[in-house]
């Protein structure tokens, strides 16, 4: 998978956890925080769906990472690159 | 064949933590004794009639998109969306005590302006209780029992005014007689005050078939008339369950929402002092079929919690049934876009769990149920208008059947007066959700699944 490919997979994970919010305005450069009131539960989710889908875990101490869009994709390219995209 | 964990009860909680589990890949068993899923929250047909067992009010009312309401942050932890349930909100609901009546709807502001109208000079203070409920956190990780009472007298000085938000806080949570943990008092009064009641149009049944279908859907294997005989341990290590009929299945975890000593009695070895951490409250409830709706009578109440003294009494009374307070609920008084099929008020008392279950005699239990019944809806005359000459079809249940078919010891409808709010027991791989956790109510039951399997299986 590419950057690209990598948001849109983030993006429908964050639709998942969230249905009902709207994520066409969401801010790559902002925490995921901020614009959807994520909490701990719900942050554990992204962390557990990744690992549902592709089989990558992610330890405790790269959870920063996942703060932002733009930090999770960099975060995951490297981990994610040679796994084909489900799109 | 092995589990990943295996799951006693269900209801609601044992559904929601199962589909958790599923959802995650897990390989769920859930395990049901009863016939069909539900616990304490279920449903059953009888003379062509649908009727809900449990369920007055789905509490925690929150609008779509509220994102950190508890009913919100449930539905995005089981991937379900806002209109699954279909809730519809309540008309109004009230407390009523003797010369006394606070009304309430799921905007807060009214029962605010309420207990300024009606106790002015305790306006201020129940605004600066208001005020440290909001600022409290209930699930802070604090020790040790704190009294609601205590904190609540700080702040209100008129013992009516403190009863009469007692009154349907206690009614509809606590294990305990007539006062209970502020941290539930906190969550209670937030859930039924603060956010309010919904119901969707086909009761339970709606909430129910979503997570069975969800739990399913994801992979999760339930298993009705499959009671479980015993937990099996080795060394301090829970690792399966014995099942009545013999059969044995491992899980590498189990979660038991059979209650707190429900589950003691299925391990070889207690941990707790049976009778002490044995529930004590239960109910009765007339169930009454009407062949108008009750607002062509005159009764738009969805909840009416009451109490004929000033003093109200919250505890196993020493009669049968408790006249001196009670709640009468009509599922038909929601903001349903279509009227319900059936015309139906429920009216519910505490009762004294022992007369109910030393009643050998059927026809003797019969009979018992019939006049208490009728005495229940007799008192509730003058609050709701006399609709007994309305009724077309009636059921009541007592701690006996509460206790028939969902294993509560004494029909304890809130469980255990001892909640094991960490989920933990001294059996390593066993945990604990659902009512004796201590998240109570719909919503509570289906958080405690998710958070004992986020806190425990999901490792």
């Amino acid at each position: 998978m590419n950057e690209e490919q990598i948001r849109l997979v983030i993006l429908d994970i964050l639709d998942k956890i969230a249905p009902d919010e709207d994520l066409s305005d969401l801010d790559d450069s902002q925490p995921f925080r901020d614009q959807m009131e994520l909490d701990s539960m719900d942050f554990l989710d992204i962390v557990m769906e990744l690992r549902k889908r592709y089989r990558v875990q992610i330890p405790e101490e790269d959870y920063p990472n996942l703060v932002t869009m733009d930090s999770t994709v960099t975060y995951l390219h490297p981990l994610l690159k040679d796994v084909e995209s489900p799109a | 064949m092995q589990y990943d964990t295996i799951i006693i009860g269900a209801g609601l909680s044992g559904l929601a933590a199962g589909i958790r589990l599923a959802y995650y890949d897990q390989k769920v068993c859930l395990l049901e004794r009863h016939t069909t899923i539900g616990g304490l929250n279920s449903f059953y047909r009888l003379r062509h009639r649908d009727y809900d067992v449990g369920l007055h009010a789905v509490t925690n009312y929150a609008e779509k998109g509220d994102r950190s309401k508890p009913l919100n942050k449930l539905l995005r932890q089981l991937r379900l969306s806002w209109d699954d349930f279909a809730l519809c909100p309540q008309i109004e609901s009230s407390v009523v005590f003797p010369d006394c009546t606070l009304r309430m709807t799921n905007d807060f502001e009214l029962l605010r302006s309420q207990v300024a109208e009606c106790f002015p000079d305790q306006a201020d203070g129940f605004n600066r209780l208001v005020q440290s409920i909001d600022e409290f956190n209930p699930f802070a990780d604090t020790e040790g029992y704190l009294s609601a009472r205590e904190h609540i007298r700080k702040f209100l000085t008129d013992p009516l005014l403190e009863n009469m938000l007692f009154c349907p806080i206690l009614f509809y949570s606590s294990a305990t007689p007539n006062d209970l943990d502020l941290r539930q008092f906190v969550i209670i009064f937030r859930s039924i005050l603060q956010e309010g009641f919904s119901r969707p149009q086909e009761g339970i049944r709606r909430i129910l078939r979503v997570l069975v279908k969800k739990f399913r859907g994801e992979g999760g294997e339930l298993k009705l008339r499959t009671g479980v005989n015993r937990i099996l341990e080795k060394n301090g290590t829970a690792y399966g369950v014995e099942l009545d009929n013999g059969e044995v299945l491992e899980g590498k975890r189990i979660l038991s929402s059979a209650g707190l000593v429900e589950t003691q009695r299925l391990c070889e070895k207690p941990f707790v002092e049976e009778k002490a951490a044995t529930g004590d409250i239960s109910f009765v409830e007339s169930i009454s079929t009407l062949d108008c709706s009750p607002a062509d009578l005159g009764h738009h109440g969805t909840v009416v919690f009451f109490s004929n003294q000033t003093d109200f009494c919250y505890e196993r009374p020493s009669t049968p049934v408790d006249l001196r307070s009670g709640i009468i609920c009509s599922p038909n008084n929601y903001q349903f876009e279509e009227p319900l099929e059936d015309n139906k008020i429920n009216i519910t008392a505490l009762a004294d769990h022992q007369y109910w279950l030393n009643i050998d005699d059927e026809e003797q239990y019969q009979q018992a149920k019939q006049e208490h019944a009728t005495a229940m809806i007799e008192n509730a005359i003058g609050i709701v208008p006399d609709f007994q000459n309305h009724i077309i079809d009636q059921d009541i249940f007592t701690p006996r059947t509460i206790k028939k078919f969902t294993g509560h010891l004494n029909g304890a409808v809130y469980g255990s007066p001892t909640k094991q709010l960490s989920g933990t027991t001294p059996l390593d791989n066993l945990y604990l959700c659902g009512t004796d956790q201590g998240f109570l109510g719909i919503i509570g039951a289906m958080l405690s699944g998710i958070s004992m399997a986020n806190a425990h299986c999901l490792k």
